[in-house]
C-alpha cells in the first residue's frame, strides 16, 4: 500500500499523471493490482471506474498478474509479408514463456522481428525463434 | 594510428547484432563510433571506415574487414545507388553524426534553424513555414503553416506544441529514425513551434514499443533544455494503443485519460491538449521545421510535385530486397520506388502487392506502378500515401486474407467511442470468413418462422455477400469518427477491387487484362 503512495507522490503536480504512475505500476509489480487502482484513485481525485477504465483500454497495462517472460512477437503487415505467420503456426506449444503479439516494433525491413525485455531481435527464422522462446523460459 | 570504425546503434542495427559487432571491433582495438543509422537496412550491421562501407557484418567478418580482404565491401557509402539518389533535407545528418552528442549537431548546422527564428520574430517565422508549402506527414496532409497560424492567433493563457510520435502504422519507422538518429533536430522543430505559436511547455508521445527511441529522446531533451528554454519539453510514452497516434486520442492518453476519440470541432488548434490551443504535429513534420527556417521556405517548396512540397521520407519495408529509409522529393513513381530503389522482393518472386501508408493504406497492384508519389495522385487512385510506409508483398501473398487482417487489425485497435468502426470491424471479419470458406450466409431459424414472412428464406449467393461487404465498408468510411474505422474500408476494398478472384470471383473478362 505504501509503495503505491511512492509511486503516486513521484508524480506529484504532474500534467496527466495518470499514464506514468500506471506504467510505473506495472513496471513495479507486473501488473495494476485492485489496491493500487483505490490508492491511485484517491490521489488523483478519480473514481476507482475511471482509474480501471484506463486500465483496461491500453495493451499495457494488465489487471492480473503473470509471472511469465514475454516475448512480442510482431505481426504486422510488413512482418507477414516476411513470413512470420509460418513462423508463429510452426512454434512448438509452451507455456513457460508468454509469446504476445504485437502490431509493429517498427523494424519493418528486416523482419520477422521480436522483443523481449527491452531487446529487439531482427530477421528472424524457425529455429532463431525457438531458440529465443528457449533462451526466455 | 587506430582505425575509427562507425557503427550505427540505432534499435534495427542493434536487432540485427550491431552492439556485438561493434565489440569485436574494439576488442580488435579499433576506435568504434556509434552513429545514426544511414538507413540501408538489408546492409545492417553496416560499418563505415574512412567513408566506406562494409555490411551486413557478423563479428567473424571483422577480422577480413580489417585486413582489408572482405567481400562485403560496398565501396565510399555517399555513392551508393541507394544514397547517392536521395534529396536528404531530414535525414542529412543519417548516418554521419552521433544522435546525442550536442558538438556533432552544433557542427553540422544544428539550431540555425531556432536561431534564425529568433532574428526573424514569430510572424516571420510562421510565413517561411507556409512559405515551404510543408504538409501534415503523419498522413492528412494539413498544410502545417495553416494550422499554426490558428494557434498563433488563439487568446490563451497557455498553449502547447504535442509532437505526435506514436508511430504504430507498419511499414513506418522514419518517426523512430529521427528521435534515435538525429533527435536534437525533432526538438529544435518543436521550439521553432512553440516559439512561432507562443507555447511554452511541449509533450513528444512516444509508443512504449519504441524503448530506445524514448530513451535517446528523454537523454537529448535534458542534454538541450537550456537551448531551448523557456520552452519545456517533456517525453511521454503511449501504452500499446495504436489509436492514440490519432490526434485527438493521444490527447486524451496524454491527459491521463483512454484514448478515445475526440469528435471535431472543436479543433486541437482552439481546444487542445487540456482545452487549450495545441499544434499537434508529426515527428516527421516537426523534423523539416529546423531546414525550412535555415534554408527558407522557398527552398523547400522549389522541391516537390504538385501541391506535395519538398523531400518525404519514404520507408520501403516487408518482403523487399533494398529495405530502408529513402528521403526523396514527392514525385518518383511507385513503380521506381519498389523496382529501381528496392530491388523488387527479397524472395526474388514478382511483386503481387504493394501497400502503401501502412495498416489503413490501399494495396496496389503493379498496375499501379506509374503512379507519382504525392497526396492527390493517391488518393485520385482510392489510395493514399499516408506516413509513406510501403510493405511490398510477393506473389505468394493471399489477398483475401490481407483484406480479413484489416478487418481483425480494426476490431483489436479500435477506442470503441464510434459504431461503425467498433461493431463494423467484427462483422468485417465473420463475412470476410464467410467469403473465404465460400459459405454465405444461411437463414437462421427465426427468418426461417413463417411468422417472418418479409425475411429471405434462402440461403446468400457469394454475389450478394461481396456487395454487403462493400456495403459495410462504405458506412465505415463515412460513417466512423477518424481515420481507423475511415480508412480501414481501403485495404479491404482494394484488395476486392484488383484480385477478385482471391474472394472466389470469376474473373470478369474485361478485368482479367
Amino acid at each position: 500500500m505504501e509503495r503505491f503512495a511512492d509511486i503516486v507522490a513521484a508524480h506529484a503536480g504532474r500534467e496527466g499523471a495518470l499514464l506514468p504512475i500506471l506504467h510505473d505500476v506495472q513496471a513495479a509489480f507486473g501488473h495494476v493490482p485492485e489496491e493500487a487502482e483505490r490508492a491511485i484513485a484517491a490521489a488523483l481525485n478519480l473514481s476507482r471506474a475511471e482509474v480501471h477504465g484506463v486500465v483496461s483500454f491500453y495493451h499495457d497495462f494488465h489487471a492480473e498478474a503473470d509471472a511469465r517472460p514475454v516475448l512480442k512477437l510482431c505481426r504486422a503487415e510488413a512482418c507477414q509479408a516476411r513470413g512470420v505467420e509460418a513462423l508463429a503456426a510452426a512454434l512448438p506449444e509452451q507455456n513457460r514463456v508468454k509469446v504476445e503479439t504485437v502490431y509493429c516494433l517498427g523494424l519493418c525491413s528486416v523482419g520477422p522481428n521480436a522483443m523481449a525485455g527491452g531487446k529487439v531481435h531482427a530477421r528472424l527464422d524457425g529455429a532463431k525463434l525457438a531458440a529465443l522462446v528457449e533462451s526466455l523460459a | 594510428m587506430t582505425v575509427t570504425v562507425r557503427i550505427s546503434d540505432d534499435a534495427l542495427a542493434l536487432a540485427c547484432g550491431a552492439d556485438e559487432v561493434a565489440a569485436a571491433f574494439e576488442k580488435a582495438g579499433c576506435t568504434v563510433e556509434r552513429v545514426s543509422s544511414w538507413g540501408m537496412h538489408w546492409l545492417e550491421p553496416l560499418a563505415e571506415i574512412d567513408g566506406v562501407g562494409y555490411g551486413p557484418l557478423t563479428t567473424d567478418d571483422v577480422p577480413a574487414v580489417l585486413a582489408g580482404t572482405s567481400p562485403l565491401g560496398i565501396g565510399p557509402i555517399a555513392d551508393h545507388p541507394f544514397i547517392a539518389p536521395q534529396q536528404r533535407f531530414t535525414f542529412a545528418r543519417a548516418g554521419k553524426t552521433r544522435p546525442l552528442d550536442l558538438g556533432d549537431y552544433a557542427t553540422s548546422g544544428g539550431w540555425a534553424g531556432l536561431r534564425k527564428a529568433h532574428d526573424i520574430g514569430a510572424e516571420a517565422t510562421i510565413a517561411e513555414v507556409t512559405a515551404s508549402g510543408l504538409r501534415g506527414r503523419g498522413g492528412a496532409g494539413f498544410p502545417a503553416g495553416i494550422k499554426w497560424t490558428t494557434v498563433a492567433k488563439a487568446k490563451a493563457a497557455q498553449k502547447y506544441v504535442v509532437c505526435n510520435a506514436d508511430e504504430g502504422d507498419s511499414a513506418t519507422f522514419a518517426d523512430r529514425m529521427v528521435m534515435e538518429g538525429d533527435p536534437f533536430m525533432l526538438i529544435e522543430g518543436m521550439a521553432i513551434a512553440a516559439y512561432a505559436v507562443g507555447a511554452t511547455r511541449g509533450y513528444v508521445y512516444i509508443r512504449s514499443e519504441y524503448p530506445h527511441a524514448i530513451a535517446k529522446m528523454e537523454a537529448a531533451v535534458r542534454a538541450c533544455a537550456h537551448i531551448i528554454a523557456p520552452f519545456v519539453l517533456e517525453v511521454r510514452t503511449g501504452a500499446g494503443a495504436y489509436v492514440c497516434g490519432e490526434e485527438t486520442s493521444l490527447l486524451n492518453s496524454l491527459e491521463g485519460k483512454r484514448g478515445e476519440v475526440r469528435a471535431k470541432p472543436p479543433l486541437p488548434a482552439l481546444e487542445g491538449l487540456f482545452g487549450k490551443p495545441t499544434v499537434v504535429n508529426n515527428v516527421l513534420t516537426l523534423a523539416a521545421v529546423p531546414w525550412i527556417l535555415a534554408h527558407g521556405g522557398t527552398a523547400y517548396a522549389a522541391v516537390g510535385f504538385g501541391r506535395s512540397k519538398g523531400t518525404m521520407p519514404i520507408q520501403l519495408a516487408g518482403n523487399v530486397k533494398h529495405g530502408g529509409l529513402f528521403e526523396v522529393g514527392f514525385g518518383i513513381t511507385l513503380g521506381e520506388l519498389v523496382n529501381d530503389i528496392g530491388g523488387g522482393t527479397a524472395s526474388g518472386r514478382p511483386v503481387r502487392a504493394v501497400q502503401v501508408g501502412g495498416p489503413l493504406g490501399a494495396y496496389h497492384p503493379p498496375s499501379d506502378f506509374h503512379l507519382p508519389f504525392d497526396y492527390e495522385s493517391f488518393a485520385a487512385a482510392d489510395g493514399l500515401i499516408g506516413h509513406a510506409g510501403l510493405t511490398v508483398f510477393d506473389d505468394t501473398a493471399d489477398m483475401s486474407a490481407q483484406a480479413r487482417f484489416a478487418m481483425a487489425f480494426c476490431a483489436a485497435e479500435s477506442c470503441g467511442k464510434c459504431t461503425p468502426c467498433r461493431i463494423g470491424s467484427t462483422r468485417g471479419v465473420e463475412l470476410i470468413d464467410r467469403i473465404r470458406a465460400r459459405a454465405p450466409r444461411a437463414a437462421d431459424a427465426v427468418e426461417r418462422l413463417p411468422q417472418t414472412h418479409n425475411a429471405r428464406k434462402g440461403a446468400r449467393t457469394l454475389a450478394e455477400e461481396i456487395t454487403l461487404l462493400e456495403d459495410l465498408c462504405e458506412t465505415m468510411k463515412f460513417g466512423s469518427l477518424c481515420a481507423l474505422g475511415g480508412f480501414t474500408p481501403y485495404p479491404v476494398l482494394s484488395a476486392l477491387k484488383h484480385w477478385p478472384e482471391d474472394f472466389g470471383a470469376a474473373v470478369p473478362a474485361e478485368a482479367a487484362e
